[in-house]
């Protein structure tokens, strides 16, 4: 199993024939997705790369049966589309736009919340850089070659940094399950919790890893979570441990404003939580291994 | 983006929010112009910077005659203010604002942030006014009166109301400090700011509401909406570094380390920094330079953090996802090339085609360090600069 999607899911592109939309459908088609069209206004009724293109997600989801969709329109009008995807009844949406207002993000997660519960879409992002299930899936923006297929789950705000540790448990012959990537913003749609929640219940996933930063409340959510719901080992790190205070960090949320921001709070909170904490970003492969080797 | 004191004052006023008399200057003659078109006998001089402290470094002045006026003017002008938030540079004192002086009865804490918690706008009030908003919350947290606004309605009267009440104000001014807590929630809301400040919100004693000093930062990333917004940055109250790397589209925070750091990615680079730190040295600065990293993002990147005269050597850590290891190699070496750089480097590659990007830096003739891991990127580019020291 995995999470948040599999090989079968299908899954729409919202600003399909844009320059980068083409360019990552073609990625995600070609590492095994399931595409099955795009939205963009205005060019409803054509087809691009070989799939039907829609004016609206309505019309889409009624014509393919799409369940999820994965979002690369521009900064102003991103959050129109993350609510355009909630309207139009997918269960998960994964917004790459990095830029989109603050306020905006505010307005998208409270019109989210005149759907119940169980009825309410999964927002993954947005500045994220999707979720890759090794083997089976990709709804993201990340080179897929350099996961291996495994029981490693991965929750992290940033990519590249992602990126750094996906290859270290690789050359450590470990293996992920999922890698979910929740975003670098100050107001994101699923936390470190909801994907810690879905990785307890994943029967694949044996270890959860954690990369978070400075700045916002949900690292130390997800560690109190940790502490009182997970019974699988979770691994932590929070880059920023240089970062001076009130500067943002080029991620717009990685800003330290507040008491229990800073990446040496955070990691003093991790720690009374009982997370096993990744003392240098060299160090990813060998604590993973260790954590891993404790549950073997 | 920051704004002055006088900028966000003329906003807030749009909005409603009143605001006592006064008027810009640049020169001490217009200084001295303003206090006699705002009249009264006494005036207060504040140096518009963006920065917080200022009254404790010097920046405001009560004076009690238009003399007094040009004088402390022509002080102030030209000065370098430094305070407890602006680090040893301090910030040039280019523009003044020159305000009437009000008695005040008392003074009231005012703010409104973007709450990252209930992801809502959050209003937050104390009675322990003029204060700095963490000193209250170390000193006096009870007084602290908390209020989330619901962002599909906004503040509502009722809520105002009881803000006012809480902050213990006569009945015969609770509704004018309503209004004027909603006014200032509109301004947040139809702006897009992330902070908003009033310290101190006073109650003058004839019974009158006015904000005596106001802070406004607005969300970068809303500021296509508002081009009058735009407008009013300025350049001379920001670091030259970070203002050059703003107007190249990289992303860029300098600190007071010696090794500057090259980096894709928000969270790679503080990880790499904090790697440096790790092995004993100390990051120049903070800069992301985006997901492709081509060959003249590379030699922008170099340029700009070749800028700090304390770079003594600089580290280059690029994870290749989406673009190529070879590709990103060739552009470190013509930027190289082209640069004529004097201070060691070290390059770490790692992701797509790696191998390939590493034959190109060897098979360079360019003297650089290179380097397979974060661990190892990081002790080089520490041990470069510490034999550079020694030399």
């Amino acid at each position: 199993m995995s999470i948040v999607i599999d090989n079968k899911t299908p899954i729409l592109v919202q600003g399909f024939t844009g320059r980068i939309g083409s360019f990552h459908s073609e990625e995600m088609i070609e590492y095994g997705t399931n595409i099955v069209g795009g939205v963009t206004p205005g060019r409803g009724g054509t087809t691009h790369q070989g799939l039907p293109v829609f004016d609206t997600v309505k019309a889409a989801v009624t014509a393919t049966g799409a369940e999820a969709s994965i979002v690369f329109v521009p900064p102003p009008f991103a959050a129109d589309a993350i609510m355009e995807a909630a309207d139009g009844g997918l269960r998960t949406c994964v917004c790459i736009t990095d830029g989109i207002p603050a306020q905006d993000m505010m307005r998208v997660k409270r019109y989210m919340r005149r759907y119940k519960a169980d009825k309410r879409m999964q927002l993954i992002g947005p500045n994220c850089a999707g979720v890759i299930s090794p083997g089976k899936a990709l709804l993201g923006i990340m080179p897929g070659h350099i996961y291996k297929e495994g029981e490693v789950g991965i929750i992290g705000r940033s990519g590249t940094l992602g990126y750094e540790a996906a290859s270290q448990l690789k050359a450590e012959g470990i293996g992920v399950s999922t890698s979910v990537g929740i975003g670098g913003d100050p107001i994101n749609g699923s936390s470190f919790k909801d994907h810690l929640a879905a990785f307890e219940k994943d029967s694949q996933t044996r270890v959860v890893v954690m990369i978070g930063e400075i700045g916002g409340p949900q690292e130390a959510a997800a560690a109190e979570f940790t502490r009182d719901h997970m019974t699988k080992p979770v691994v932590g790190y929070i880059a920023g441990l240089t970062a001076p205070k009130g500067r943002t960090m080029g991620h717009a949320g990685a800003i330290v404003s507040a008491a229990g921001e800073s990446a040496k709070e955070k990691v003093d909170i991790l720690r009374a939580c009982g997370v096993t904490v990744v003392e240098r970003p060299s160090e990813f492969g060998s604590t993973v291994g260790q954590v891993l080797a404790a549950v073997s | 983006m920051d704004i002055h004191e006088y900028q966000a004052k003329a906003l807030l006023s749009d909005f409603g929010v009143p605001i006592p008399l006064g008027g810009l200057a640049y020169s001490p003659e217009q200084a001295q112009y303003r206090a006699t078109e705002i009249g009264g006998d006494q005036w207060v001089v504040k140096a518009q910077v963006h920065t917080g402290g200022r009254g404790k470094a010097g920046g405001i002045r009560v004076c009690h005659s238009e003399h007094e006026v040009w004088s402390a003017a022509d002080e102030m002008l030209g000065s370098r203010l430094v305070t407890q938030q602006t680090g040893s540079r301090g910030r040039g004192v280019y523009r003044l604002y020159i305000e009437s002086v009000a008695e005040i009865d008392r003074e009231i804490y005012l703010g409104f942030v973007l709450d990252r918690g209930t992801e809502r706008v959050m209003l937050v009030a104390s009675a322990a006014g003029g204060m700095e908003i963490e000193q209250i919350a170390e000193d006096d947290p009870d007084s602290l009166i908390r209020v989330v606004i619901e962002p599909a309605v906004g503040l509502q009267g009722f809520q105002a109301r009881e803000v006012a009440f809480a902050l213990g104000l006569d009945a015969s001014i609770v509704t004018e400090a309503a209004n004027t807590l909603r006014a200032c929630y509109r301004s947040f809301r139809d702006l897009d700011a992330t902070m908003v400040e009033i310290n101190p919100l006073v109650v003058t004693a004839d019974g009158r509401i006015l904000a005596l000093d106001a802070k406004m930062t607005f969300d970068d990333n809303a500021l296509f909406k508002h081009q009058q917004i735009s407008e009013l940055r300025d350049k001379s109250q920001e670091d030259p570094r970070e203002m050059r790397a703003t107007d190249r589209g990289l992303s860029y925070v300098g600190l007071e380390g010696s090794i500057g750091c090259i980096i894709n990615g928000a969270g790679l680079a503080m990880a790499t920094m904090d790697m440096i730190k790790h092995s004993g040295g100390e990051p120049a600065n903070f800069l992301d330079i985006g997901g492709g990293a081509s060959p003249e993002r590379v030699a922008k990147a170099f340029n700009l953090v070749l800028s700090d005269e304390n770079v003594k050597g600089v580290l280059v850590n690029i994870f290749a996802g989406i673009n190529r290891c070879d590709w990103v190699a060739q552009g470190v070496v013509k930027a190289m090339q082209d640069l004529n750089i004097q201070v060691p480097v070290v390059v770490r590659l790692s992701g797509t085609k790696v191998e390939e990007g590493r034959r190109i830096l060897e098979e360079s003739s360019i003297p650089l360090i290179t380097a397979d891991t974060l661990a190892e990127a990081a002790e080089k580019s520490v041990a470069a600069v510490s034999d550079e020291a020694t030399v």
